[in-house]
């Protein structure tokens, strides 16, 4: 009962905010917050009462409530344990971070928020199939009205794209997600999962559900709604987006792709690798020539990303865990990121890098806990980036050393790119006598900021406290892998123990089974 | 029993409302023009309302009547319910509306009345003969409430041009019957049936008859190529009656097709199968891509109304007992979609107390009515198929049937020019929620409409999926007793 109460609370509450008429600004954000707080405890209850070496799929209910299509049957795993802590745990902080910023209809914007919280939350832990793709679909909407209504000024071209693009994606998959039910008459995840499809369709129903997770994580090419929506949204919109959507896709590969195609998984790392190797470099390139600041981190997120697919497309434990654990930081430390900006956005109503300046002298409270974002992005070890990072570089080291090379440059061009901002936001001398007149943090930013410091600093020192939960799923996920027939890739910088160092390519990929 | 007299009470549901559309009308004349419209269209309802206890009274099991002319079975039970409450729905929102007119007259809710016996004899046919002539009834009344506001050039227009071209599309299908009845030498459905099933190889002559028979009907769905008056007749006719043709003709139009290509054409399916596909994939696409560009709200309901069609359509062409049951359901939930996108349209006013006409009339409706704005809201994600709205499911179930198919292409192409529908659902919320308040809207269309409303967005809504499991089961059952033979 505890998942379907995390799920149902947050739009009970978004109902009363939205139809009760004495609920002003003022008490709607004070419910607001009482309830994500409320489901931070419960999803710290269900962490507390997750057991680690028990069955795979714990808190698991089912309810035959709309036959004959889908069921109310949901229940976690260690990865959506994690994903839908850190869904809870943004979202108070996500409330805190509206409370001056947005004056207008805030009713209508708690709610707005409520059901993005119950959306995600029903995302990670279906297990139905359809009734993961309602919960997945259904969030575009309170996110199209979030964008819509309360951002900034080309809003609706932005609404229009996010919504559009990620819609076109998804009916691909609904289209391979009925194909696959009707194959296999069942349409829980579980036994999808271990049902053995034909080769040959795989490949068909792994490009349809990549067509919706690579546009949801987003992969390059189609990454190009992210910057949109991202500078569009108001901060708290843009920390919901980077911190828990952009998780979706990745989520997505973990649970359907990676279990249900392992032979089309196998069989297409190239592509996958190879976009994220192209992106990965291209987008640290475009964030390093970017002068609006929400833009620049949006294009990072797309570099992560990119370590995401790579690490989760390796194919062994590590990169998997690896990828896990980005998805965490990344959420993490972007949306503190875009929380910074919000700081200074609602101080000086600009985003413009180049207006601000000198904010170490001015601002210092403020430019530490920066820097400290800034290197947890850049992966400094004893942040949460370090460890995700290094464990998906040793990951697809042990798959393709040659993407290794290329994802490590990009560990290099992300440095750049985040010190060469900071550089110009806190160092040098203030733009303008603004600028230089902006207060330091308030208690109520310092109290959003600091939760996320330590989350961050805990899972860099100490990561095992959420790594544990994941690696029996892991381990299953890689079982479903096992044995598969990998593609080519090129690898000549593997060392092969035992073998001459110029083995035939085919001879040092048989040497990995 | 007499076999007349047991023919009379199997029909009990026609039976009701022809006595009842002669009994209002008398009513009518005798209380006078001004009084009566409000007493009599409460009379119909009640009529209809006993309409729909007779049909939900009957047996279960199938019964033909009038020697193999009328059929009831759980697909007419099924179709009449959805076309009695489609009806009644559309004579209660028109009260406001026509009592602000002019032409608010007592005809309305009788020329309602009898076009509802056509479509329920539509739906009941199992001949050929006995379908024309449900399909006249329906579509002469249909005619005179199209140019109902008779005063105005446009709704005359309307009128005129609807009847002119349903008058082509009428003698294309008489065509069409003549020929069937000349290679198949019959009219019933079920001789047609046993004949086709009986002949080797396929007589030209009864597929170019079918080919007449579909493109008359096609007309009726306004499927296209045959859709051309669809806008223009609900731009001119009086927005209630705009409601209406949205509807419940729609519904008993396509039970008609389906009827008639199942049980009477069922050894052809190869063959209108691609016919259906055609018309179903057409409708799709124009529906979608032609709705972008238009301003006036009832224009573009017009080509939404097309898509939905083609979506529908998806299910026949699929064939199977799978895709009926998914094209019932989706025409039992795309009738509350549509019904209460034109409640809400009716419910506004202008300022200067003209009806809201215009796209922009609808700007910033979120402020000034938050509750109407919020039920357009999820009209449009519905007609979007966006879940967990409930329109998402029957598209789910229409696009399901065809994969199990084997019409995986088919499937694919809907869903992409839903994502094209979406857009221009999505630019009605937009106009509601992101722009400023433009023309100040007031509403004043009764508490009636405002239930109605209500109604149908809790539908329409994530709650309306727990009602999907009952309807589907009826819809279900329908299908199944239509492939019984």
């Amino acid at each position: 009962m505890l998942l379907s109460t995390m799920i149902l609370l947050p739009v009970l509450v978004a109902v009363v905010l939205v139809s009760l008429p004495g609920v002003d600004a003022a008490r709607a954000r004070l419910l607001a917050l009482v309830t994500t707080v409320v489901e931070f405890v419960l999803g710290l209850m269900l962490w507390q009462g997750f057991d680690n070496a028990g069955q795979a799929f714990q808190f698991v209910e089912y309810v035959p409530l709309f036959e004959p299509y889908f069921a109310w049957h949901l229940g976690i795993d260690g990865i959506a344990l994690m994903l839908i802590l850190l869904s809870v745990f943004l979202m108070p902080l996500c409330i805190l971070a509206s409370w001056e910023s947005v004056q207008k209809r805030v009713p209508e914007y708690m709610a707005a928020f409520l059901i993005m919280e119950s959306l995600m939350i029903g995302t990670f832990a279906a297990r139905d199939i359809f009734l993961f793709y309602v919960f997945f679909e259904a969030g575009l909407i309170p996110m199209f009205l979030i964008i819509g209504i309360w951002g900034g000024a080309r809003r609706i071209y932005a609404s229009y794209k996010f919504f559009l693009y990620t819609l076109l994606g998804s009916v691909l998959m609904l289209v391979a997600m009925i194909y696959m039910v009707g194959e296999v008459g069942s349409t829980d995840i579980g036994v999808l999962s271990t049902h053995d499809f034909d080769p040959g369709v795989q490949f068909w129903l792994f490009l349809a559900f990549f067509a919706s997770f690579a546009v949801k994580m987003p992969m390059w090419p189609v990454h190009t709604w992210l910057p949109d929506a991202h500078v569009e949204a108001p901060t708290a919109g843009s920390v919901i987006l980077a911190g828990v959507l952009l998780k979706l896709g990745g989520y997505g590969f973990v649970r359907f792709s990676l279990p249900m195609f392992p032979d089309a998984s196998a069989q297409l790392i190239w592509l996958v690798l190879g976009l994220s190797m192209v992106a990965v470099v291209y987008t640290s390139l475009v964030a390093l020539v970017q002068n609006d600041m929400k833009k620049l981190i949006a294009y990072s997120s797309v570099a992560h990303m990119a370590f995401v697919t790579a690490g989760l497309f390796a194919l062994n434990t590590q990169g998997i865990e690896g990828s896990l654990v980005m998805m965490l930081s990344h959420g993490l430390v972007s949306g503190a990121l875009f929380l910074c900006v919000g700081v200074v956005y609602d101080r000086l109503h600009t985003r413009e890098i180049s207006r601000y300046g000198g904010l170490a002298d001015t601002m210092p409270r403020y430019a530490l806990l920066l820097l400290f974002f800034t290197m947890a992005s850049v992966g400094l070890p004893a942040t949460s980036g370090f460890v995700a990072e290094f464990l998906v570089l040793l990951g697809l080291y042990q798959t393709s050393s040659w993407a290794t090379f290329v994802m490590t440059t990009g560990i290099i061009l992300g440095a750049a790119y985040m010190l060469w901002l900071y550089r110009r936001i806190a160092f040098g001398a203030a733009a303008a006598d603004d600028t230089r007149a902006m207060p330091d943090l308030s208690v109520r930013e310092i109290a959003i900021l600091l939760p996320i410091t330590a989350a961050v600093l805990w899972m860099g020192i100490s990561p095992k406290a959420f790594q544990e939960p994941m690696k029996p799923a892991i381990a299953s996920i890689v079982a479903r892998l096992d044995g598969r027939q990998l593609a080519t890739v090129p690898t000549d910088m593997t060392l092969t123990p035992g073998l001459p160092a110029l083995a035939a390519p085919a001879a040092a990929a048989e040497a990995h089974h | 029993m007499n076999p007349t007299f047991a023919s009379i009470l199997t029909a009990g549901p026609e039976l009701v409302l022809t006595i009842g559309s002669l009994l209002t009308l008398m009513l009518g004349t005798f209380l006078g023009q001004d009084k009566a419209l409000k007493p009599l269209t409460y009379v119909a309802v009640f009529i209809l309302a006993i309409a729909g206890w007779a049909v939900l009274k009957a047996p279960a099991e199938t019964v033909v009547a009038f020697d193999g002319l009328y059929i009831a079975d759980s697909f007419s039970a099924f179709l009449k319910v959805l076309i009695l409450a489609a009806a009644a729905a559309s004579m209660l929102l028109a009260l406001p509306y026509l009592g602000e007119s002019r032409t608010g007259r007592f005809e309305y809710p009788v020329l309602l009345m009898l076009a509802t016996l056509g479509m329920t004899m539509m739906v009941s046919a199992n001949d050929l003969l006995s379908l024309y002539v449900g399909l006249e009834l329906q579509s002469l009344a249909a005619y005179v409430l199209a140019a109902f506001h008779r005063g105005e050039s446009k709704s005359s227009e309307a009128g005129l041009k609807y009847f002119v071209l349903g008058a082509l599309a009428s003698g294309i299908l008489l065509y069409g019957i003549t020929l069937v009845y000349g290679f198949a030498g019959a009219t019933g459905f079920d001789a047609i049936h046993d004949v086709l099933a009986g002949q080797g190889e396929r007589s030209l002559g009864v597929l170019i008859g079918l080919v007449f028979i579909l493109s008359g009907l096609a007309f009726k769905i306004s499927a296209v190529p045959f859709h051309m008056w669809t806008p223009d007749v609900y731009e001119g006719a009086p927005t209630p009656v705009a409601a209406f043709f949205s509807a419940a003709p729609k519904a008993a139009a396509m039970g008609l097709l389906v009827r008639v290509l199942v049980s009477a054409f069922g050894p052809m399916a190869l063959d209108w199968q691609q016919i259906v596909v055609f018309l179903s994939v057409a409708s799709m696409i124009l529906g979608a891509v032609a709705a972008i560009g238009q301003t006036n709200i009832k224009r573009l309901l017009a080509y939404s109304s097309i898509a939905n069609i083609g979506f529908a359509l998806v299910g026949l062409s699929a064939a199977s007992p799978q895709g009926i049951e998914a094209l019932l359901f989706y025409v039992a939930v795309y009738l509350a979609m549509t019904l209460g996108t034109f409640l809400v349209v009716l419910q506004l006013r202008r300022a200067d107390g003209e009806a809201v006409e215009l796209l922009s009339d609808l700007s910033g409706l979120s402020k000034a009515r938050p509750a109407l704005a919020a039920a357009m809201a999820i009209f449009m994600f519905s007609l979007a198929g966006i879940p967990p709205l409930l329109g998402f499911w029957p598209k789910f179930a229409v696009f399901q049937a065809a994969i199990v198919a084997g019409m995986v292409p088919l499937a694919l192409l809907g869903f992409v020019t839903s994502v094209v529908a979406a857009y221009y659902y999505l630019r009605v919320v937009k106009v509601m929620y992101f722009d400023e308040p433009g023309v100040a809207v007031t509403s004043d269309g009764g508490r009636t409409n405002g239930v109605m409303i209500a109604a149908a967005a809790l539908f329409c809504s994530p709650l309306g999926m727990l009602a999907m499991t009952p309807i589907v089961a009826a819809a279900g059952r329908a299908s199944a007793s239509l492939f019984l033979r």
